[in-house]
């Protein structure tokens, strides 16, 4: 991330212009599988010599436990519900995201602030204050849209673990019973997405298609990164044990 | 959710008044406000109190993180709008909906000092807090940073607080030091804010009850237009005497 930067308002006390490696999100709505992508795509990268670090919304050791604490009493205002998620977002920024980058690792990030963007704006029907408040985020190398359609998405999350509340928008009583509700919210934050896609040039994979396919799809998103990143250390004895054609 | 409460550049349009009290650790706000809370509770109106930082959920977290000291300039800002924000839709919205007065310990404006002197963009924080409502009355009680440093020693605490010291900016090894380099450099951003946001500037280094003659001169003229809603305690009698006069016949 040579010409890394924030999205807004940065974070005046970090300099974001010596971050060596590069910072990759993978988005979409619950239930696209982007956890078994991530696995996949690590274990691709660490056999290629790559170090990684993988990092999850709402994984902040800060913030976990207070999230949970607050989704069971089912936070009603806009605010703290958004403020929540940025605090814990910036706790993963400031203590494991950038120091990653500035090691020279690649960052891994299962959904980014653009879900935080999605959920507020159906939430709300305002974007600017979500964007002000993760003003301090920093802008990724490449995000990867993992992108479904709400009708295969039913079956898939009926199929797998069923409908919780919050995936279901339940706060926003958007449909009388919990099958309605999912199939609203998630249209809905569907819609936003597919907004945002071309705003901040997300990198579109159908997520219908094989495990296989999507894979192979993210890899290939993924690879022009890497090409400018054959300093690393771990490329460097590669290289000098086998030389290149080209050096 | 969907209805929005005006932005802080606005009066609110609810029939209850929003009086709120800012200034440095040390220079008696707190001890204004609780002065004037009983006087106003006196006169019959119905008043309910909030302090920064007192929501259950934001201060365990906080607690936390003080703790591990892991708290960095933007996690510490964010925390504490969390607990601004949840203390603006449960505490506040519904007493000023319901025509009280709300008497507020600090404001927004203890994170615009605050927050950028830890080194955040003050242009960030304001976008932040910019679904906050505009307070009818905002005090500032300014006192010069001595006078503070020798009423937090002498009497009501004795020792300063590790964060409340700035400690963790690593300014100084020696707490009063610390105290006086942080402390002063709010000082610096508080006057900055009272211009921007047309804070009543209250000199705190007066008596007691002089400051507090004076805030209750200021907020009688302000409440001049306020027409109190009646409370539960005049209707419960008027309820009572209805069904208890055909009893004693």
């Amino acid at each position: 991330m040579v010409d890394a930067q924030y999205f807004g308002d940065g974070l005046t006390y970090l300099n974001p212009s010596d971050l060596k490696g590069k910072l990759i999100a993978i988005e979409g709505t619950d239930g696209v599988g982007r956890s078994t992508h991530i696995e996949m795509l690590q274990e691709w990268l660490e056999v290629q010599g790559y170090g990684v670090v993988t990092t999850g919304w709402t994984r902040s050791n800060l913030m976990s436990k207070t999230i949970e604490m607050a989704k069971e009493g089912n936070i009603l205002d806009r605010w703290s519900f958004t403020l929540l998620y940025a605090t814990d977002f910036a706790d993963r920024l400031e203590h494991q995201i950038i120091p990653a980058l500035r090691s020279g690792f690649i960052v891994l990030a299962d959904r980014y602030i653009y879900t935080a963007l999605a959920r507020d704006f159906v939430r709300s029907g305002d974007r600017k204050w979500v964007r002000d408040v993760f003003g301090f985020a920093l802008v990724p190398d490449l995000v990867c849209y993992l992108r479904i359609d709400v009708e295969t998405l039913v079956l898939r999350v009926i199929e797998t673990k069923g409908m919780n509340f919050w995936e279901s928008g339940m706060d926003l009583r958007l449909g009388g019973d919990l099958y309605d509700s999912f199939k609203k919210y998630q249209s809905l934050l569907i819609e936003e997405f597919d907004k945002m896609t071309e705003e901040f040039k997300f990198e579109v994979i159908d997520a219908r298609k094989s495990p296989e396919e999507i894979q192979e799809e993210l890899q290939n998103k993924i690879r022009p990164l890497l090409s400018n990143h054959l300093r690393s250390p771990a490329l460097l004895s590669d290289s000098t044990a086998h030389p290149s054609p080209t050096s | 959710m969907s209805d929005h409460p005006p932005t802080r550049s606005t009066p609110h349009p609810y029939p209850g008044k929003l009086i709120i009290v800012e200034g440095i650790d040390g220079s008696g706000k707190s001890t204004q406000l609780l002065l004037l809370h009983k006087w106003l509770e006196s006169k019959g109106y119905k008043v309910f109190f909030t302090e920064w930082n007192s929501s259950n959920l934001v201060k365990d977290t906080t607690k936390r993180g003080k703790k591990t000291k892991s708290l960095t300039p933007t996690t510490f800002s964010l925390l504490h709008a969390t607990d601004f924000a949840s203390r603006l839709y449960h505490d506040i919205l519904p007493p000023l909906k319901a025509g009280m007065l709300v008497l507020a310990d600090r404001y927004m404006y203890t994170a615009f000092a605050r927050d950028v002197v830890r080194g955040v963009s003050p242009e960030w924080v304001r976008k932040l807090y910019s679904f906050a409502i505009r307070p009818d009355m905002a005090f500032y009680f300014k006192v010069p940073i001595e006078v503070a440093i020798s009423r937090l020693l002498g009497g009501t605490r004795g020792q300063f607080k590790y964060y409340e010291a700035g400690m963790d900016m690593n300014l100084s090894q020696d707490v009063t030091e610390s105290f006086r380099i942080f402390q002063s450099r709010i000082l610096a951003q508080y006057d900055k804010i009272v211009d921007e946001f047309d804070l009543i500037t209250m000199d705190a280094t007066k008596d007691i009850a002089e400051q507090q003659n004076e805030m209750r001169r200021l907020v009688e003229a302000a409440l001049i237009d306020y027409k109190p809603r009646r409370g539960t305690h005049g209707r419960r009698t008027v309820f009572w005497r209805r069904f208890d006069v055909p009893k004693s016949e």
